[in-house]
């Protein structure tokens, strides 16, 4: 069992004392620890059940590549699940459940799948699962829902706040290992801004722990002397827990800092946007595991995250510990656990005759060091308990047994190249050292075609200290320059450790394994991936590495193959008789580790979660009642339902006042567009279908627009101001666009046409003042003469109303007597008030946006986004008057000759009329006889529009229908969701006062 | 004019960086060749400000021009000036080719003021606003979250920002929530 | 996350400022134009991997459009220009071959 050492721990503090609980049983640990050693020091080595078999699951590493030790890490509004143990630190209060079994960590019935194992082969779900077809949705799938998944979703809003940054630096340096701390020491001195990443809270990386000579100190005397002389560089800056967690387009980086877990003030999580000239990875190795059957039990460990346990955390893995490696570095960890006082039974070498520095050190230690021997097996059911040796030339017989309760092994190591692969950088095989490492040749490339990254250190293969700080320092020496920094960088520090003998590449252990032992031999422990799963994907016919990965699962779980992707590759070329380059790797993509939900929105949550765009009379509104909707980022009133009332009452009450007395609409939103310039005429005629530069100064004139592609874009009432300059009303999701539309034009295509543009939407507040009483109200304001005779329909002028001053358009959407008056935004809600105040003998109420749609369909008036979908045209809405003959041109008049458009079987608008006076339900089709090739029941028509209108008391609604407008009187059918078909008479798209008298007058 | 508010209504965060609503501006939009000799005299004359360089903002008090686009500036004067200086535009520009409009109501103005200012707008905007890269007298046109805006700093402390008015709202909260949230130490330090 | 220089307010400006506005130097066909040449100007496009030359909107800034020569794999940008020419300036011009030989411009003169 593991336990804490009496002495040691560098990272700890032992006069600071945590408790924190693990499954509810409470557990105690010290300042410094992550949460995987302090389960350590706990003795808790069963810390979980993998995902397939549900398998007793160990910690295996000591950081971001642990794949066994996730859990669900809080509860409540700070429940996440996942969270890996190894890279959280302690914290008093803590709260930690482990995943993925049931009922409990140590009974878990799911462990059943082990025993069924063989008949959960790779590609089993699409084996399984394909056929028959109606048991997938009614029995796989509920099934595999609820088996699937580690950690718990959390059910309450999460209480901790987040937030992003922007920053902009010369050289960004991704890792705060000794390699990352000598780039940024040369890029600082050489005087480029610098930013320094290190994931972990501590600087140093594995230095620290190892202990090369650096500068002739220890290696933690020159990481600190080095860190405090950064600190004194003005140009660099320097975070710790904050990884560099993906590497896009011109030097673009996402980091994710972690700022403080519970009670503390402040984002917990701040995500970093960095904008890099350029990038220097410094991001390490890691240690491949060994496979062996059984290597998955708790108890097996990286040999590297053996001796951090026992150095950083003064944690011991187990009292007897074997080493099993093929190269010399795990070594060090037999020096670790011996100095230590824990006992290493054997260290167990696939190589034939090692006989490095390291290997004679441990050797006259007294260790028992016995080569070209490897594991058959590991011992035990949720716990190591011992070993059986065997040759590695043989296919397993076991030769030897060994009590033991930890395995450290080592694989050897694989540079952490996925930040110099996101955006594009390439690897090549070293077969020497067998692992991938960047092709400094082959870098991803920048604005100006040259590498943006620049590796480092271990990340670009270099295993011995003097390497790794040359290299570090040449990086940054490097990248200061390419970006433009002046000064000089020094010299690099130099280094030393022992000399190592070569690796000897070990995929499956032993060489000869046979396949009861391939089939325990696990490659992926968080996805349950063994060697003999891969070798049937390649049997099967899966050569290419990203169809195996898929098929087997390889690599697909949170850990993203950190630990099995090289082991896998290996096997993979193996079965196919490939060498590993041929095969290839997968697709490394961002971000490094999961980063949290919240970090990437950042301050978008609750009021911030996305502008929500207000008129000036929004807090009226709000203050009165308003059911509000969303109307592009607007939110306007849908409804002003009083006590009592439901908002469907409220609509009805609304048109009727409106039509009887007089109502007030906030149609601020409205885009408006001024237009100007000796030109401005011209080109609003190729804008709209229309013509407006034949407007008479003071007139309105409705318009279309269309898209190149002939389709009914936007609409509106323009205005003509002078001599050159034009007012245009777009729809109120529309202002933008159709700004954006008018610059393009001018910008791109009639760059010589004098015409400016300018949206002055937001400078207006724009109240409808509509119905019969509309004058009477505005006579009482006072002011400018608003009689027909000075201001008739179709016209506008500006004057003052109480006092304001004010531009009134006499147009109408309602086919009311109406007036559209402009204010000064500022001066809106006085306007507003004013005339509520001048309307109240009226009868006058505000109306919102359902009245405004019911009394604009009821006038057969179309709207964008209702009558219009994007495939409508203005003919389809017999709106060929506005489509001007005597232009030569238009957008949209060439598409409207294409033969599709000019195609007398497009459906038109029309009225309907359902027979029993019911409301025809929104989108309905309109049935035809027979079915299409598909057996779907063929269509004549839609409705577009669908009220119930309070002013006829019956269903209406518009549509479009085939030859609808030669069908007047006959009657379709329309489907219904909810009953039998519906059906409805054609009639004329305007249903109340067809001659338009009442808006004229 | 008396009844005429500014959209923030005089709101104010306070703390280490405090955002406030800087009231009522008058502003217009002016569009034309700023080549042209007549209209740069006719803005300096209005605002008292030298004509400003690309990319740039000058002022003089509460008065100043900012450089918006090659073929765009907006002048600040004070809210009550906009009639004049519209009708003085029209005359001194009469016959040739621009466009004037008053954007005064349309927009929503607040300043930023802390020693960590920088670092507060810095969390919000994709601009880099390193003291190399950006120093008082520069003018960005960028985003502040997930809005348009305009900011600029008036000394090494203060930045001045202009919105759309229907967003001031949303711009305002997301500055204060963002200097609420406390210091980054990495400009502020720079 | 591109990062492209606006040739207008002379800023470089991130992806996230921008409006992408799809292949560059497109000629209008308006009314009189054959159907093929319509069709073309509407909706056929080169999409190309290499070397394209792109609309581009200052959107949140100066609200100018301007053209952009770049390649869509290695990323790397030959120049921004002015969006009111019919061509890539001379200078962009060498500056792709010098990287790309072969390449030639098929639009208007
Ligand atoms: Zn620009």
């Amino acid at each position: 069992m593991s336990t804490r050492l009496s002495k040691g721990g560098r990272l700890i503090d032992r006069t600071k004392p945590l408790s924190f609980s693990f499954n509810g049983k409470q557990m105690r640990g010290y300042a410094g620890d992550t949460l995987a050693s302090a389960l350590l020091a706990n003795g808790q080595t069963l810390v979980g059940r993998s995902f397939k078999y549900h398998r007793a699951r160990g910690i295996v590493a000591s950081g971001a590549e642990e794949p066994n030790a996730l859990v669900n890490l809080g509860e409540g509004a700070k429940l996440e699940p996942n969270q890996r143990t190894t890279t959280t630190p302690l914290f008093d209060g803590l709260k930690a459940a482990s995943q993925n079994h049931w009922p409990t960590l140590e009974f878990d019935v799911g462990a059943i799948n082990t025993l069924l194992s063989r008949f959960l082969p790779a590609g089993f779900y699409y084996k399984m699962f394909i056929h028959p077809r109606p048991l997938w949705k009614h029995v796989y799938e509920p099934f595999i829902r609820k088996s699937a998944g580690l950690g718990k979703a959390p059910t309450e809003k999460d209480t901790d706040t987040y937030e992003h940054y922007n920053a902009h630096v010369d050289v960004l340096i991704i890792g705060g290992g000794i390699a990352g701390l000598s780039a940024a020491l040369a890029a600082g001195q050489a005087g480029a801004r610098v930013l320094l990443l290190e994931q972990t809270p501590v600087w140093g990386g594995r230095a620290a722990v190892d202990m090369p000579e650096i500068e002739g100190k220890p290696a933690t005397e020159w990481i600190s002397d080095t860190v405090a002389a950064l600190r004194g560089l003005p140009t660099v800056t320097m975070r710790t827990s904050c990884m560099g967690a993906g590497v896009y387009d011109h030097g673009y980086v996402l980091a994710y800092e972690h700022l403080h877990e519970g009670g503390k003030q402040g984002p917990r999580h701040r995500l970093w946007r960095i904008r890099a000239n350029q990038i220097v990875t410094a991001t390490g190795a890691i240690e491949r595991p060994l496979s062996f059957a059984a290597n998955d039990l708790p108890g097996v460990m990286l040999a590297s995250a053996v001796r951090d346990y026992v150095v950083n955390y003064g944690v011991s893995p187990g009292d007897r510990t074997v080493i099993v490696t093929n190269n010399d570095d795990a070594y060090r960890t037999a020096l670790v656990l011996h100095k230590s006082g824990l006992t290493v039974p054997m260290v167990v070498d696939a190589r034939a005759d090692p006989d490095g520095p390291l290997v004679r050190k441990v050797c006259e230690a007294g260790i028992a060091v016995r080569t070209g021997m490897g594991i058959a097996k590991v011992k035990g059911l949720r716990d190591v308990v011992g070993v059986a040796l065997c040759s590695m030339e043989g296919e397993g017989a076991v030769l030897e047994e060994l009590p033991c309760e930890c395995v450290a092994m080592s694989g050897g190591w694989s540079p952490i190249v996925h930040l110099w692969s996101h955006c594009g950088g390439k690897l090549n095989w070293d077969a020497e050292q067998a692992m991938f490492r960047p092709d400094p040749n082959r870098p991803p490339t920048g604005a100006d075609g040259k590498g943006f990254v620049i590796t480092a250190g271990t990340a670009n293969g270099h295993l011995f200290t003097s390497d790794v700080l040359t290299d570090g320092f040449t990086a940054g020496a490097g990248a200061a320059a390419q970006a433009g920094a002046k000064g000089k960088a020094g010299d690099a520090p130099e280094g030393f450790d022992e000399a190592q003998e070569p690796i000897q590449p070990v995929w499956m252990m032993p060489y000869g394994a046979k396949h009861k032992l391939r089939a325990k031999a696990w490659l992926d422990y968080q996805n349950d991936v063994k060697v003999s799963d891969v070798q049937l994907a390649a049997q099967e016919g899966f050569e290419s590495v990203e169809h195996a990965k898929r098929y087997t699962t390889l690599g697909m779980a949170t850990d993203q193959g950190k630990l099995s992707n090289i082991n896998g590759l290996a096997v993979l070329s193996n079965a196919l008789g490939s060498d590993i380059p041929d095969v290839g790797t997968t697709t490394f993509r961002p971000p490094y580790t999961p980063i949290s939900l919240g970090s990437i929105a950042g301050a978008a949550k609750d009021d911030l979660f996305q502008p929500i765009r207000k008129t000036p009379i929004y807090d009226w509104q709000a203050a009165n009642g308003a059911d509000f909707e969303p109307v592009g980022y607007w939110r306007r009133p849908y409804a002003f339902p009083r006590r009592e009332e439901t908002v469907h009452e409220a609509v009805h009450r609304e048109v009727k006042n409106t039509r009887e007395n007089v109502g007030l609409l906030d149609a601020s939103t409205l885009g408006k567009l001024i237009v100007s310039g000796p030109d401005a005429g011209k080109f609003l005629d190729m804008m709209y279908t229309n013509m407006m530069s034949s407007l008479p100064v003071g007139k309105c004139r409705y318009g279309l627009m269309c898209s190149e592609n002939g389709f009914l874009m936007d609409d509106g009432v323009v205005a003509r101001i002078n001599e050159d300059t034009w007012l245009c009303h777009t729809t109120s999701g529309g202002a933008d666009h159709i700004h954006g539309w008018m610059e393009d034009w001018l910008q791109c295509e009639w760059w010589d046409w004098k015409v400016y543009v300018a949206n002055v939407t937001e400078q207006y507040a724009q109240v409808a003042v509509v119905g019969p009483k509309a004058r009477k109200v505005l006579e009482a304001l006072g002011g400018m003469d608003v009689s027909k005779e000075a201001l008739p329909f179709m016209q506008w002028a500006d004057g003052t109303l109480g006092g304001i001053k004010v531009r009134v358009y006499r147009i109408s959407f309602s086919g009311e007597l109406s007036y559209e008056i402009a204010v000064d935004a500022s001066q809106g809600q006085a306007f507003w008030d004013a005339l509520m105040a001048a309307g109240e003998s009226h009868g006058i109420m505000p109306y919102g946006t359902e009245a405004l749609h019911i009394m604009r369909a009821e006038k057969g008036f179309i709207m964008i986004g209702d009558e219009t979908d994007g495939t409508v045209i203005p003919q389809d809405l017999n709106l060929n008057w506005a489509l001007s003959k005597k232009k030569d041109d238009y957008l949209g008049k060439r598409a409207h000759g294409r033969s599709h458009m000019d195609n007398p079987d497009r459906w038109k608008l029309v009225g309907l009329e359902t027979l029993d006076g019911s409301v025809l339900p929104d989108g309905a089709y309109g049935i035809a006889d027979g079915t299409n090739a598909n057996g779907q029941v063929n269509t004549q028509g839609r409705v577009t529009s669908t009220y119930h209108s309070p002013t006829l008391g019956r269903g209406i609604a518009m549509g479009l229908v085939h030859n609808g407008p030669d069908r007047m009187g006959d009657v379709i059918s329309f489907t219904n969701t909810h009953g039998d078909p519906i059906k409805a008479k054609i009639v004329s798209p305007v249903f109340y006062d067809p001659d338009g008298e009442k808006q004229n007058v | 004019m008396s009844n005429a508010v500014s959209v923030l209504g005089g709101k104010v965060a306070e703390g280490p960086v405090a955002v406030r609503d800087a009231g009522l501006r008058g502003m217009i939009t002016l569009r034309g060749d700023l080549s042209d000799q007549k209209l740069q005299e006719v803005c300096t004359k209005l605002t008292g400000a030298t004509f400003p360089a690309k990319g740039q903002v000058t002022s003089a008090g509460e008065n100043g021009i900012c450089w918006m686009s090659p073929d765009e500036l907006l002048l600040l004067v004070s809210y009550g000036a906009v009639g004049e200086a519209l009708e003085e535009i029209g005359k001194a520009l009469s016959g040739t080719h621009h466009l004037a409009a008053n954007v005064s109501d349309a927009r929503g103005m607040m300043t930023v003021a802390g020693a960590d200012a920088r670092d507060v707008v810095a969390k919000l905007t994709p601009v880099d606003l390193h003291p190399d890269s950006f120093g008082v007298g520069e003018l960005r046109r960028t985003r502040l979250g997930q809005v348009a805006a305009a900011f600029w700093m008036s000394d090494e402390t203060t930045f001045n920002v202009i919105c759309f008015r229907s967003v001031a709202q949303y711009t305002f909260d997301l500055l204060a929530t963002s200097a609420l949230a406390g210091p980054v130490d990495y400009l502020s330090q720079a | 996350m591109l990062m492209l220089h606006c040739p207008y307010c002379g800023q470089d400006v991130d992806e996230t400022d921008l409006h992408a506005g799809g292949e560059a130097h497109l000629k209008r066909f308006g009314p009189g134009s054959s159907d093929e040449d319509f069709e073309s100007y509407l909706f056929v496009r080169k999409n190309p991997k290499g070397i394209h030359v792109e609309r581009w909107r200052h959107a949140y800034g100066c609200g100018k459009w301007f053209l952009a020569a770049r390649s869509t794999v290695t990323l790397e940008v030959f120049g921004t220009y002015a969006a009111q020419t019919k061509s890539p300036p001379a200078d962009i011009q060498e500056k792709i071959r010098a990287v790309d030989p072969d390449w030639t411009w098929e639009g208007e003169a």
